[in-house]
């Protein structure tokens, strides 16, 4: 992890090369974070790729509920010849969930970004095969969200065969 | 001439190329479903393969079936109490995962955990990751035809099951970490009995290698097949053994050390081929050093508190309940709320059995994680297997399955 002026000066050289591309920085609990721009999410990370944070070892999404924009969806990268980590953080509204792909950069991210947008329902625009990939293909909701109630989930046993599938969701 | 090639020579009238001979008359695209009850495929995992006679031209893993919501079950549970749910991802590294998790919490709460945790858990992570490689090498092997090994392997796993039970009164799912430390100290007679173990591994792992190194079968099933070079697996966020035999010596352990494993000596395994058989020689070698590491860590043992002594975080001792209305009021507050951790974001990785174990936890100030995401090597490194099986053999693919050790319950959490 960069300490914090190594931080700022990662942040500061990333805005020089993409102006208004990052919005905030945070360090804190051994961990840098850079805010940034969703639209701007490839060409942000192509350029860390380029500075040695060459490997995706993390793709996940979070619910900030009630802060807006809520959903939340974090890049770990992680530089391996100089041991260095640092994350990167776009958020995005529950109206519009869309953020471009990553695919083009690591083919690795197909999975976790299928996660996400089964999980929270961020779009992953130009992932090619952007299909639910725990929850089966059916379901409604994306169960992750912290608006999204827990248990009574209808299971299908033989004494209510007849009820249906969800007869009562 | 490596038997595994000889082999092939002699099936060159199949082709090997990257493209199809067509969907004409005679040749015809095949699509066979796999699994998800197979037992080759390690768990409820289904493929959909898409071949060419014998040759895999394509492969679409699904999963989700024992998805059952681990990381939403966490978030309605305080931080103590998420322990043992975190625990069941992964059903071979539990130890692994509840040290992920734990590891997350402790650097939100800004906690140091004593040198005696630190050591037992390095005792009880390392059993772990023997156990879990001899899981998945009895079961590899059984997936290649060589049944005795099973039996075998199930011994010696069966003997760091019952040091588990020793230490912590359960086999699976020990919940033996705790936020801060461990729960208890190790009970009198458990080092011995670790001592017995690891003084028996490593001829037990030589046995392994008798039996497997100079077996025909083996070897021309694993020699030279399914190669993946090292940039196309970061490219797929390949961790652990599997980017190791591509011979990236990424180790977590050793790059970034957590829990004092930079007090102890030991080698990094790396293959140079990056096949099956490199896949294999890396786990097996890996049984050596995390025994090394378990000898050096009970020579070591420090003395100490087993758990912090911030009676905000950890129970206090049964004894004091009797004694101290304080001890009584924090316990009361621990088992009944919980702790409370600062507002923040942590990720913590480390180094289990198939990669890199990362723990994501988002505390919003309150007693409950409001997020918890376990970045699963299984999950990330199951992507590979497609490229990795492209225009290799169904038979192949077994091995390479095998090879890859994807355990179901961490990929789909």
């Amino acid at each position: 992890m960069p300490d914090q002026t190594g931080l700022e000066a990662l942040a500061q050289q990333l805005s020089e090369a993409l102006s208004g591309s990052v919005l905030s920085t945070s360090h804190a609990n051994g961990r840098a974070e850079i805010q940034i721009v969703p639209d701007q999410n490839v060409a942000v990370l192509a350029w860390l790729r380029e500075q040695g944070y060459s490997f995706l070892a993390s793709l996940h999404g979070v619910d900030y509920y009630p802060h807006e924009p809520r959903l939340g969806v974090i890049y770990e990268l992680l530089d391996m010849k100089n041991v260095d980590r640092v994350s990167v953080k776009a958020r995005v509204s529950t109206e519009q969930p869309s953020i471009p792909s990553v695919l083009a950069l690591w083919p690795g991210a197909d999975f976790p970004e299928r996660e996400v947008y089964d999980m929270f329902g961020v779009r992953f625009d130009g992932h090619p095969d952007l299909r639910r990939i725990l929850m089966p293909e059916d379901y409604e909701g994306h169960p992750q969200r912290r608006d999204f109630p827990v248990g009574g989930e209808p299971v299908l046993f033989t004494h209510n065969e007849t009820d249906g599938y969800g007869a009562d969701r | 001439m490596s038997a595994a090639s000889e082999y092939r020579r002699r099936e060159e009238s199949i082709t090997m190329s990257s493209e199809p001979v067509g969907m004409g008359e005679t040749h015809e695209l095949l699509t066979l479903n796999i699994g998800p009850h197979h037992p080759a495929t390690h768990g409820v995992l289904r493929l959909i393969a898409t071949l060419e006679g014998e040759v895999v031209r394509d492969i679409k893993p699904i999963i989700g079936y024992v998805h059952t919501g681990i990381e939403k079950t966490a978030e309605q549970k305080s931080y103590w109490k998420a322990i043992p749910v975190v625990e069941r991802m992964d059903y071979l590294s539990y130890y692994f995962n509840a040290m992920a998790y734990c590891g997350a919490v402790e650097t939100l709460l800004g906690i140091e955990v004593p040198p005696r945790a630190q050591y037992l858990r390095v005792i009880h992570l390392e059993l772990n990751r023997i156990m879990s490689h001899l899981v998945w090498l009895g079961t590899s092997a059984l997936d290649l035809g060589a049944m005795s090994m099973f039996w075998y392997c199930f011994r010696e796993r069966e003997t760091i099951l019952d040091l588990f039970e020793m230490s912590s009164g359960q086999r699976m799912h020990t919940r033996y970490f705790q936020v801060g430390g461990v729960i208890e100290d190790i009970p009198a007679g458990f080092a011995r009995n670790v001592q017995k173990f690891i003084d028996e591994m490593p001829s037990r792992a030589d046995q392994y290698a008798d039996l497997l190194e100079k077996n025909e079968i083996l070897l021309s099933r694993l020699r030279d097949t399914c190669v993946l070079d090292e940039q196309t697996l970061l490219g797929w966020g390949v961790t652990g053994p599997l980017l190791r035999a591509a011979g990236n010596p990424w180790d977590l352990r050793k790059a970034a050390p957590y829990s004092s494993y930079d007090h102890f000596e030991f080698k990094v395994p790396v293959g140079t081929v990056g096949d099956n058989y490199d896949r294999f020689r890396v786990r097996h070698a890996e049984l050596y050093e995390s025994t090394k590491i378990i000898q050096q860590a009970l020579d070591g043992l420090p003395e100490g508190p087993h758990i912090v002594e911030d009676r905000k975080v950890a129970l206090p001792p049964r004894h004091e309940l009797a004694t101290s209305m304080e001890s009584l009021i924090h316990h009361f507050k621990l088992v009944t709320e919980g702790f409370r951790v600062p507002e923040g974001e942590c990720y913590y990785p480390i180094e289990s059995p198939r990669g890199e174990l990362g723990c994501f936890v988002r505390a919003d100030g309150s007693a409950k994680p409001a997020r918890v995401h376990m970045r699963d090597p299984s999950f990330v490194n199951l992507q590979a297997t497609a490229p990795m099986v492209k225009d290799a053999y169904i038979a192949d693919l077994i091995a390479t399955l095998a090879m890859i050790d994807p355990v179901l319950g961490g990929v789909d959490r």
